[in-house]
């Protein structure tokens, strides 16, 4: 099975300059990998950091030590040391990302905003609209909420929209952030599904999952992150 | 840099080449730093958000850029359609004229500053048009027709002029009348600024569409953060002149590295 995340030796401190410059240390010599059709869940408790390797391996917080390699067709990106445009070409079109906070967008309809990554990526409107429409209804996301921009949606509504957005598009890397919190168990069931299908198709899953039972499920590997823990 | 013409480049290799190169880009009045060695590259439908408080430099640096001030020291280099890339500054005044007026836009803060007031909403656009070589009234008037309704100013306002018009749709109406020559490259001073937020998001909105669509390079300043994560793929952090900070939009609001960035981004008030 072909590599698709591989992370060696990452470290990541905080310096809290507003708090006399204290450093915060997180995680350090993190190095695992993730294959092509695999689902691997990080795992331990919360503070452990979990969270700061995940926005690492997708860019929003800086890399300062070790390597973060992504395979991308044929080329293999250092995330670490990449340039800003490269990290935002590989969010594009490889690495996608499921969290369970949306940001809206003033006045953009919930419909469009689960079909615009799908739109990125050079599908057709009119088959990527068709395609959230599914997306939603499996997500029990009513129809008549599908016109109106999602702001003022429930949270379980906001967060199922978003779900629907990480899922329709067609990346190599997902990375998932508590998809299933707050979901009740239907729903659940259907986020179960959708990574499902997705290990079918040979996508590389790396996730942090607290509901144990949907981790069950779908986690081919658990890898405890505490063994990753910064010496204080 | 040599200004000498370059050789020619395919449309495709350019996708991959810098349309606008800042080498050490240096202003002082008198003995007061403006903006001191600043270095970026800008490429082809790239958003670069340059954020920092009141007299940090941001607008000192967004003017020498646009050539509207002339830096003190450095170069600033600019890819032309033909694929060379010239020293704004060496170029002839002609020539830097005809680069403002077409593929270059700038939107500024106070739409009374890039708008001519005292003639109609259409005739503001259509100058745009007449200046690179528009003569047909009928076509002007169905572009000028086609923009307002692409920035949501419905047709029937097309002879009034801008001082009938409200706060945003002026704001609405300078942007049309930047976009309406396709620019390869607008400047925005702070465009949504002093407007109430429901127009401001209305604006934002609007901005991030037509950006997206016409993938346009956009060189943004701005104060407020959160436009800046709405709209740029990159950020640049100024202070006291310097550029202190640069990175991925996210990467510098989500993980800021220095003091006053933290201190920044740690600022805003949640709703």
């Amino acid at each position: 099975m072909k590599t698709k995340i591989c992370l060696s030796n990452v470290g990541k401190t905080f310096r809290m300059h507003l708090r006399e410059g204290i450093e915060l240390p997180v995680v350090d010599n993190v190095s695992f990998a993730v294959a092509e059709g695999e689902c691997v869940i990080l795992g331990g408790p919360s503070g452990s950091g979990k969270s700061s390797v995940l926005k690492m391996i997708y860019g929003n917080y800086r890399c300062p030590k070790g390597q973060i390699l992504i395979t991308d067709g044929e080329e293999i990106i250092n995330v670490a040391q990449a340039a800003p445009r490269r990290i935002i070409r590989l969010r594009d079109n490889t690495i996608g990302y499921v969290s369970q906070f949306l940001r809206a967008i003033p006045r953009v309809p919930a419909l469009r905003l689960v079909a615009d990554p799908l739109i990125a990526q050079g599908v057709s409107e009119e088959e990527a609209l068709a395609q959230a429409r599914v997306l939603l209804t499996r997500l029990n996301v009513p129809e008549r909420l599908w016109q109106l921009p999602p702001a003022t949606f429930s949270g379980g509504e906001q967060q199922r929209v978003n779900i629907a957005r990480g899922f329709i598009a067609h990346y190599p890397i997902l990375l998932l952030d508590e998809p299933t919190a707050s979901l009740d168990a239907k729903n659940r069931a259907v986020v179960v599904e959708l990574v499902e299908e997705k290990k079918k198709k040979g996508v590389a899953m790396l996730g942090i999952l607290h509901d144990h039972e949907a981790r069950d499920q779908i986690a081919d590997r658990i890898i405890d992150v505490t063994q990753f823990k910064a010496a204080a | 840099m040599q200004t000498s013409e370059m050789t020619q480049t395919t449309a495709d290799a350019s996708e991959d080449l810098p349309l606008l190169r800042v080498s050490s880009a240096t202003k002082y009045y008198g003995d007061r730093i403006g903006c001191k060695d600043v270095n970026f590259e800008l490429y082809p439908g790239e958003v670069l958000a340059i954020v920092g408080e009141s007299g940090s430099g941001k607008t000192t640096l967004l003017n020498c850029l646009s050539t509207r001030l002339a830096p003190t020291s450095g170069v600033i280099e600019y890819r032309n359609r033909q694929g060379a890339m010239r020293n704004l500054y060496q170029m002839s005044e002609a020539e830097r004229r005809m680069l403002m007026r077409t593929d270059w836009g700038f939107v500024h803060q106070h739409a009374s500053d890039g708008l001519r007031m005292s003639v109609s909403a259409g005739a503001n656009v259509g100058e745009r048009l007449m200046a690179v070589g528009a003569r047909h009234y009928g076509d002007i008037r169905s572009t000028a027709i086609d923009w307002l309704d692409r920035v949501e100013i419905a047709e029937d306002r097309i002879d009034d002029d801008p001082r009938a018009f409200s706060g945003g749709m002026r704001q609405r109406l300078q942007i049309a009348r930047n976009l309406v020559t396709n620019p390869r490259l607008v400047f925005m001073d702070e465009p949504t600024g002093g407007l109430d937020v429901s127009v401001q998001a209305r604006l934002l909105d609007l901005i991030r569409g037509l950006v997206s669509d016409l993938g346009l390079s956009v060189i943004i300043v701005t104060h407020d953060l959160a436009v800046a994560r709405l709209l740029s793929d990159r950020t640049l952090v100024m202070r006291r002149g310097h550029v202190i900070e640069t990175g991925l939009t996210d990467q510098v609001l989500d993980d800021p590295q220095e003091a006053y960035t933290q201190l920044l981004v740690s600022s805003i008030l949640q709703p």
